[in-house]
């Protein structure tokens, strides 16, 4: 024992280390910016991967044995057509989305990684910042090859948002969602409230959630709150109400601070969660969202707001996860309206939020062209429609919408009426922190604590990630 | 190191401890034997704690344009962690968990299994061994499966053997259950660690402390303390190290709700992963090597007053 | 037998039933999940049924994944075994210099998991080294970050074994290398058996160190796929996640039963410094 005490302090390891690591952070070097971009197009034997958050018999199932099992033997033939021999990997990983994107990022930070990349489309801003991705144009080249693609006719303006980073388009977007409220009828009839209710204010939601609470074992609203629904709790409920007083999260650049906006927003949880109209309990569990749905089927909750894949996948008769066999007569929706007519955005009386996944070309593909043309192909109206396997569910594409969707008036809804009015998340590389720092205020305000102590400590958040006062607004 | 304080039979005590080359191995095959393992010790895990003391006093991002081109911002991280009430928050809980699961929980609750053990019949020992070493090598991933369900709100066998149907035991005890969670995951090294340990306290002291009439308190701290004084510190380092860094907590919790569970491994992940932010990780998880080392040199203290 | 002795051997037993029960418990989903047909969260009698384990043997990868998973983890747990044992063999045996730092050293080092925050250095190490996508790379940097325990751990194993074997064999004229094969190895086997089933099970569980440094779903090692058993939603799979935990858990279980069979599990010399 006494040998140990005779030691030396633990040998000063290597200053000199350090300075072998200076430098070795960052993409330093400057030779992959401009590469050609029509390298290898005449190569006759090409080979290309794809890169997605899927795997087969995991996560997102469906999406990697379509892109394995249809999408790649088609294209392989196409290309046998014209003469090229393509080999198409799909790497799939299926795993968190947080640990996908740490190992993208490493990866193409290296300039490796798979050619074509499936991200989400609140990445794109970040990725491009980083220089991870570039817009199409420059990839392929050649500006007019990339605009001239027929596919983006048929992809709305505010769908391509998804793909975009200041007016670039750096990858296509895949399908995308929207927002509403749905709402249980038969509550809704107990409590003597309408079947084609829809409300005009945050006024006329508080309205029925006092109308539903009179019924006993009934939680009237379900806004998704707190850190342990993570981004649910940001993109179901903060965002949606938020654009419902006119504000966005980030205007030119500036990050929404402590503004009566946000104070407006978390008044509303405290209307909802201080005065019994919604469970507290639920917003803290680490498996709330689930729970709620599974009441919602239950017919406990009156009220819920969430996306299309409510009702996809969710309260889907038979192969949901929360399944309602009278889905179609049981549950109503409606729009998201502003917290007064017409104090929404842009001056609107309905908002909503959308998300979805793009698809990018990685710069330093060895085969950029055969790469663009895969993109194409994975986009094309009869791939499109081949991927959803009968599904009926929202696509990037106009024609495949119309197509698909015309036997559920759900989704129908929510592509020719909520998609014109929605809004998407800015893709900034601070926006998790931001998220976060609105499930944060969400949680004091749901947990008991005062609108005005939890918006001083979202401004306080807001700063420390947007990375200074300067870049906070708080008009 | 048994040569230290008992001296091999038959032989003359000797100052220092066991160094002494009797195979004949020599200084040069010695570090031979060595290198190998400190080239990869080296290459795996220096090199790359060196690397992330250099990228904790950055601003490196995992992705946007801190990712291309990082600044040097000197100390921002460190007095940003100081400032930080989550950090704070961080330390105050990975405090609670190495005090209550590893200091006192593995600790206590594997001294009693060895102690118990030792006169308990073959079959019963056996027995209650296995499973507390089953718990130990039990891969980590299933390991949180099998506790999400005993805690489960609705389901949960916890509930059904207490009666308490929809307590959310994760939500409203966190701690506790983490607590309770790796005193039951670790408790096998303490375990083992003791016994062998026990195996070193002369028999005719136990028995002369029974012949005169010591209780069992008296008799544990009189004989059989001063013998394995070395093994407890040793073990109490040992598994208060790897508790707190064990990162374990998050496959319970994610450090929820509200990060009333969220230690400073859990923490630095969070930081990391979800908001993307290397340089501020880095720059925590070299304090939490600090918090480490003064754990270590109190440990040297305690141990340089025994002797 | 007087009425304390019974009361206390009472007790005794009660508390040998409370803490078994304790750490019995909640393994019993592991045990009654994979056969139900409606598999939950909740312990309970099963609705049996082999149902769940025909879909996960069905899984397009979790069979591969245990091969993967093998690999990985029998280099890792061999070669820890073997460079901690020589590295502990000569620290314990000979004075090196600088000796006493360097274990305190590895003593701090075997507390650094190779967290989040060093992700960044060893992918672009390994990225360099041509070792991304290599299930030996993955072993290689697992190895590294094992090493320091195994080498504080099994020095005081070596430091056990009493020297006078070795001296005596020297006595008689054996050579180095033969003193270390057929004196030291055989009487240091059991430490040898309980580091190799401790790496391996430290291995068998890392989740974030095969993810990414390995890109094919079909190198990937079970605690990686484990991961992966969710539906669109987010929400775990229950119909395989029961019955993959219970394979996964074997080959670990059945390791332990052998080493401790054949050796006996347990801490030979004790760590006390």
């Amino acid at each position: 024992m006494r040998r140990i005490s005779r030691l030396t302090p633990p040998a000063l390891l290597g200053a000199a280390a350090l300075v072998l690591l200076t430098g070795c952070l960052g993409s330093s070097d400057s030779g992959s910016g401009d590469q050609d971009a029509n390298r290898n197009a005449e190569a006759t034997k090409v080979e290309l991967t794809i890169g997605a958050n899927s795997v087969k018999g995991g996560k997102n199932s469906a999406g990697a044995t379509f892109t394995q099992d249809v999408l790649i033997p088609k294209f392989v033939e196409a290309q046998k057509a014209k003469g090229v021999d393509v080999t198409v990997k799909f790497q799939g990983d299926g795993s968190d989305d947080e640990v996908y994107k740490q190992k993208l990022s490493l990866d193409l930070s290296n300039k490796s990684g798979p050619d074509l990349i499936n991200i989400d489309g609140i990445w794109v801003g970040e990725f491009a910042q980083a220089g991870y991705i570039k817009p199409l144009t420059d990839t392929v080249g050649d500006a007019a090859k990339v605009d001239e693609w027929d596919g983006w006719k048929q992809i709305p303006e505010s769908v391509q948002q998804l793909g975009m980073f200041e007016g670039r388009r750096y990858g296509v977007p895949g399908g995308t969602d929207g927002r509403v409220i749905y709402f249980n009828k038969k509550l809704f009839q107990q409590a003597g409230l309408p079947a084609d209710w829809q409300p005009k204010s945050w006024a006329d939601i508080i309205a029925a959630g006092q109308a539903l609470k009179k019924l006993p074992g009934v939680t009237p609203i379900q806004l998704n709150g707190g850190t342990a629904m993570g981004e649910a709790t940001t993109m179901q409920g903060v965002l949606p109400m938020l654009v419902g007083t006119g504000a966005t999260i980030n205007t030119d650049g500036k990050w929404l601070g402590n503004s009566a906006q946000i104070r407006e927003v978390l008044d509303f949880y405290k209307q909802i969660y201080g005065s019994g109209l919604g469970d507290p309990v639920l917003q803290r569990e680490a498996k709330g969202r689930d729970k709620s749905f599974a009441e919602f089927a239950a017919n406990k909750i009156g009220i819920l707001f969430e996306g299309d894949y409510f009702w996809r996948s969710v309260v889907e008769p038979k192969e949901g996860v929360a399944k309602m066999a009278d889905r179609d007569t049981a549950v109503g929706y409606a729009l998201i309206p502003a917290s007064k007519p017409g104090a929404g955005v842009k001056g609107q009386d309905f908002v909503s939020m959308s998300g979805g996944g793009a698809t990018a070309i990685n710069p330093n593909t060895k085969f950029p062209q055969q790469a663009w043309e895969l993109l194409q192909f994975m986009n094309s109206a009869e791939m499109v429609e081949a991927g959803l396997d009968g599904a009926a569910k929202i696509t990037q594409r106009t024609d495949v919408n119309a197509k698909v969707l015309a036997g559920d008036p759900m989704l129908n809804f929510v592509a020719t009426k909520v998609l014109p009015i929605t809004q998407y998340r800015p893709g900034l590389a601070e926006y998790p922190r931001i998220s976060a720092a609105l499930q944060q205020a969400t949680a004091d305000v749901v947990g008991g604590k005062s609108v005005d102590d939890a918006g001083k400590a979202y401004e306080t958040a807001v700063e420390a990630a947007a990375g200074g006062k300067d870049k906070v607004t708080t008009n | 190191m048994s040569a230290t304080t008992e001296p091999v039979p038959g032989r003359p005590a000797r100052v220092r401890g066991p160094a002494q080359d009797v195979a004949g191995l020599g200084i040069g095959r010695a570090f031979g034997f060595v290198a190998p393992a400190l080239l990869l010790i080296g290459a795996f895990l220096v090199f790359p704690a060196l690397w992330t003391i250099y990228i904790g006093i950055t601003n490196y991002r995992l992705t946007g344009v801190e990712a291309v081109s990082p600044s040097i911002v000197g100390l921002s991280n460190y007095t940003r962690a100081l400032n930080d009430a989550l950090f704070h928050n961080a330390l105050w809980l990975t405090l609670l968990f190495v005090l209550g699961s590893a200091i006192i929980g593995q600790n206590f609750l594997g001294f009693a299994l060895a102690w118990t053990m030792r006169r308990a019949r073959p079959v019963v020992r056996r027995t209650v061994e296995a499973l507390v070493l089953l718990a130990w090598i039990l891969p980590s991933t299933v390991v949180a499966y099998l506790w999400i369900a005993f805690f489960d709100r609705d389901t949960g066998t916890l509930n059904s053997i207490l009666g308490t149907q929809g307590t959310a035991w994760l939500i409203e005890y966190p701690m506790a259950c983490l607590i309770i969670f790796n005193t039951w995951r670790g408790t096998a090294f303490s375990m083992m660690l003791y016994s062998s340990a026990l195996q070193a306290v002369p028999p005719s002291q136990l028995e002369s402390a029974r012949m005169v009439g010591a209780s069992g308190w008296q008799t544990l701290r009189d004989v059989v303390f001063p013998h394995i004084r070395g093994h407890v510190l040793t073990n109490t380092l040992l598994i208060s190290l790897w508790t707190a860094n064990d990162f374990s907590p998050f496959l319970l919790t994610k450090g929820g709700p509200n990060h009333e569970s969220e230690t400073v491994p859990v923490y630095i992940y969070n930081v990391a992963l979800q908001g993307g932010e290397l340089g501020y990780s880095s720059a925590i998880s070299f304090l939490l090597l600090i918090a480490n080392l003064l754990v270590a040199l109190l440990y040297l203290r305690l141990l340089r007053r025994r002797s | 037998m007087t009425p304390a002795y019974v009361v206390r051997r009472i007790g005794f037993y009660v508390l040998i039933c409370a803490i078994t029960l304790f750490f019995a418990i909640p393994m019993l989903w592991i045990a009654s999940a994979p056969f139900d047909s409606s598999p939950g969260l909740g312990v309970r009698w099963p609705d049996w049924t082999l149902d769940n384990v025909r879909k996960t043997l069905s899984h397009p990868y979790a069979l591969h994944s245990m091969v993967n998973s093998l690999i990985i983890c029998v280099t890792t747990a061999a070669a820890v075994t073997a460079f901690a044992a020589l590295a502990s063999y000569a620290l314990s045996r000979v004075r090196l210099p600088g000796r006493d730092a360097l274990l305190y050293g590895l003593l701090l080092l075997s507390s650094v998991v190779t967290g989040t925050a060093a992700m960044v250095p060893i992918f672009v190490m390994m990225f360099q080294l041509g070792l991304i996508d290599s299930r030996f790379g993955v072993a290689l940097v697992m190895t590294g970050g094992l090493l320091p325990a195994a080498i504080f751990i099994l020095k005081d194993f070596v430091d056990a074994v009493p020297k006078s074997y070795e001296e005596s064999a020297r006595v008689f004229g054996a050579s180095t290398g033969q003193i270390l094969r057929d004196v030291v190895l055989p009487v240091a086997r059991p430490g040898l058996a309980t580091i190799m089933v401790w790496a391996f099970v430290n291995s068998w569980g890392n989740f974030l160190v095969p993810f990414l440094l390995i890109r094919s779903i079909e190198l990937q090692p079970g605690a990686v796929l484990l991961q992966t058993f969710t539906d669109e939603g987010g929400s775990a799979n229950l119909t395989v996640i029961p019955v993959f935990s219970l394979l996964f858990s074997i080959p670990v279980v059945v390791l332990y039963l052998l080493v401790n069979s054949r050796y006996g599990f347990r801490f030979h010399g004790g760590i006390k410094s």
